[in-house]
């Protein structure tokens, strides 16, 4: 096991748990992604700071490209599987409430038995996707 | 400054943040995501420490503000109130999950990857976007469709 990898992902989720922290302790909000990025897309003034979250999101990305190489990978190959996956996780997320973050994240670190049966199951089904995406031949 | 002006920043830090900590714990390269969903091959743990890193800060953090009334600058915190587990919820995971595993993201590393500019990224995006805003639109109208119909 690459124990590089293993520390990089303990630093990054420490970051990760620290920004949820930072939300909720000032500002009484939850991290989960696909709750503030479909917030974006409704109507009301909840949209300010939603649109400041993504933008941060945006800028980390911006300075991870500057000091990072290779921050950022390639898939999936296929344009059409790009869109399938897309739609499913937008579909996916806004009928079951949240994402890795605001079920993975959060809600486990509430010890909320939504976010636990929602996390296991997306692990679940997500494992099975990539079998039957090779199965089928079309990711790489 | 006025406590909305705070939050405001707050957002805005805690998503510089929360991307970094993506990309520093490998989560916007989809080879790892996949690589972690991958139980039959050469299994990459990656996620699990990512996940585990997210968790152990968080829960501690949440465990210290729970008894608080209030967050620091806001009324009151947002939290979900339900508990019940419901079809919607594990349904709504479960496809969540087939797009996950297909693509190899979730919302939070395909916003951060948009910058990378590449055009699987901004489909995948944009897909989710769509996705998103067409299921809120359909389910508000059938919850408008069951109040027309219900009696009384």
């Amino acid at each position: 096991m690459d124990w590089t990898w293993a520390v990089r992902g303990l630093v990054g989720g420490a970051i990760i748990g620290a920004s949820a922290s930072l939300l909720l302790v000032l500002s009484g909000r939850v991290a989960g992604i696909s709750g503030i990025v479909g917030g974006l897309l409704g109507a009301g003034e909840e949209r300010t700071w939603r649109a400041l979250f993504v933008i941060g999101l945006l800028l980390g990305g911006a300075v991870a490209m500057l000091v990072m190489p290779g921050a950022f990978g390639t898939a999936p190959p296929v344009i059409g599987i790009a869109i399938a996956a897309g739609l499913l996780v937008g579909v996916g997320t806004k009928l079951g409430s949240g994402c890795t973050s605001g079920h993975g994240v959060c809600g486990l670190s509430r010890l909320s038995a939504r976010s636990l049966v929602a996390t296991v199951t997306f692990i679940a089904t997500g494992a099975f996707a990539v079998l039957a995406a090779r199965a089928l031949g079309v990711t790489s | 400054m006025s406590a909305q002006a705070i939050r405001r920043i707050v957002a805005l830090a805690s998503g510089l943040l929360f991307g970094i900590g993506l990309v520093v714990g490998g989560m916007t390269l989809p080879s790892k995501v996949v690589g972690f969903l991958d139980f039959t091959g050469s299994w990459d743990p990656t996620l699990m420490f990512v996940m585990g890193g997210a968790v152990a800060v968080h829960a501690l953090v949440y465990r210290l503000v729970r008894g608080r009334r209030a967050p620091i600058f806001a009324e009151r915190f947002h939290l979900p109130a339900r508990a019940d587990l419901d079809a919607r919820l594990i349904l709504g995971a479960a496809i969540f999950g087939v797009g996950w595993g297909l693509g190899g993201y979730c919302p939070g590393p395909a916003v951060t990857s948009l910058v990378s500019g590449q055009l699987e990224v901004i489909a995948f995006v944009g897909a989710m976007l769509g996705a998103m805003w067409a299921t809120g639109v359909i389910e508000a109208r059938a919850s408008a469709a069951r109040e027309a119909s219900s009696p009384g």
